[in-house]
């Protein structure tokens, strides 16, 4: 690892300042960027530890929707009353509890990895990103390959899923996340996330694509219709632009992307 | 170069570290408390898992400077007041749940975290929490019977 300088701001006005300086990146769980730094994919002169200045809660606000402090790990989602029953699932199924114990949500949206969990469930549910300027919708959030919306030095601070059902607003009714897991990395070597909304299904896909995380609208199309897993059985998804490692190619990964959306409609319910 | 202060089985320990100092470098060649493995270095085999503020992370994906106030408590921590073995490595030992070794430091510390949350955890769910360990001598039987063990003892 190259070495940097090394600041943990008390207050988020602080964060924001301190990643300011040039070559400046923000630290959250580290458990993506501490390897990345080690094998010197990256040299920041300065990390901005977040640790002292987010939010790690994870609460029900306004009229129900579950709101995710940008500090809140793996573990604490996964163990939370306030969280519902799909969330706590997909947060229980990264990596192992010790990643869990410290990775966090806004790290994990923030380095928006092709094969990483969050970003399928954020934009699976239709999620909104808040950040220390604005709100974001998931699907203005996701770009590309480790790209995403959010600007230089731009801080995730919550993120807010969709889950109340007693308002007219939409929101996520059922919702399940179907991972076949990559056994070395434990990220996804495809995911995918339906969420049955009340204004219609969403489909997100990761681990498949090769510009990162996206839906599936064929299958958002036939699930709104007949949501059933045979309603997407005769659904073909194409390989071109699929990931193909030695884990697998671009044919068996678009294999796995209908084989998981159907069961995922099954235990959705 | 930061300094940093955080209690060590403990003891309130201190030092000087640089931004990229990893906190199992620090146990390790500052601290002298070898007890702690670096496996793999990449996050995968848990040969360094450590407790930091009562959960188990690993100590070579966590900087030093981030663990600036915490409370860790290593290896070394786990024994009696009088040295002799703690539950959790006397029922490794009894159950033969190490070969060589290696990896049990980092066994016996996310056991002890499993345990804190689960007093009685069935042999699905203890190879569930293991996920994060690696052991290539045992092929986990024992260890798994060890943690079954030490649950037993602990809440006896």
């Amino acid at each position: 690892m190259y070495n940097f300088d090394y600041l943990k701001p008390g207050s988020l006005a602080e964060a924001v300042e301190a990643l300011k300086a040039e070559e400046a990146v923000a630290l959250g769980g580290g458990q993506t960027l501490i390897p990345t730094l080690k094998q010197r994919l990256a040299s920041p002169s300065v990390l901005v530890d977040l640790g002292g200045c987010l939010d790690r809660d994870v609460l029900v606000v306004r009229d129900g929707d579950c709101q995710v402090g940008g500090g809140a790990t793996h573990a604490a989602v996964a163990a939370s009353q306030h969280a519902p029953k799909w969330l706590r699932a997909v947060a229980t199924g990264i990596g192992d509890p010790q990643v869990r114990n410290l990775g966090t949500i806004g790290g994990s949206l923030a380095n928006n990895d092709p094969a990483a969990c969050y970003p399928a469930a954020v934009l699976g549910a239709g999620a909104t990103i808040t950040t220390n300027a604005r709100t974001i919708a998931a699907d203005d959030f996701f770009r590309d390959l480790f790209e995403t919306a959010l600007d230089e030095g731009e801080i995730i601070t919550a993120v807010t899923f969709p889950t109340a059902a007693s308002t007219g607003q939409s929101a996520v009714r059922a919702a399940n996340y179907q991972k076949f897991d990559q056994p070395a990395s434990r990220f996804a070597l495809v995911g995918v996330f339906v969420a049955r909304r009340t204004d219609g299904v969403r489909v997100a896909v990761t681990g498949a694509s090769a510009s990162g995380v996206h839906r599936w609208g064929a299958a958002e199309a036939a699930l709104s219709a007949d949501f059933s897993a045979a309603a997407v059985a005769g659904l073909g998804v194409a390989p071109d632009g699929m990931l193909g490692d030695l884990h697998g190619s671009p044919e068996y990964r678009a294999h796995l992307v209908g084989v998981l959306t159907r069961r995922a409609v099954a235990a959705c319910g | 170069m930061p300094s940093i202060v955080m209690t060590v089985n403990g003891k309130s320990v201190s030092g000087e570290v640089e931004g990229r100092t990893l906190l199992v470098q620090f146990l390790r060649e500052d601290l002298g408390l070898t007890g702690t493995h670096v496996g793999c270095d990449t996050s995968q085999c848990g040969a360094c898992v450590v407790l930091m503020n009562g959960d188990s992370v690993k100590a070579c994906t966590v900087l030093a400077a981030s663990a600036d106030g915490a409370e860790v408590q290593t290896i070394e921590g786990m024994a009696n007041a009088d040295g002799s073995l703690g539950v959790i490595q006397q029922a490794f030992q009894d159950n033969h749940g190490l070969q060589c070794g290696f990896c049990t430091p980092g066994m016996v510390m996310s056991a002890a975290d499993l345990l804190r949350h689960n007093a009685s955890p069935s042999d699905a769910e203890i190879r569930e929490w293991l996920e994060g360990n690696i052991c290539r001598c045992t092929g986990y039987h024992n260890i798994v019977k060890s943690i079954q063990a030490a649950a037993a003892s602990l809440s006896a």
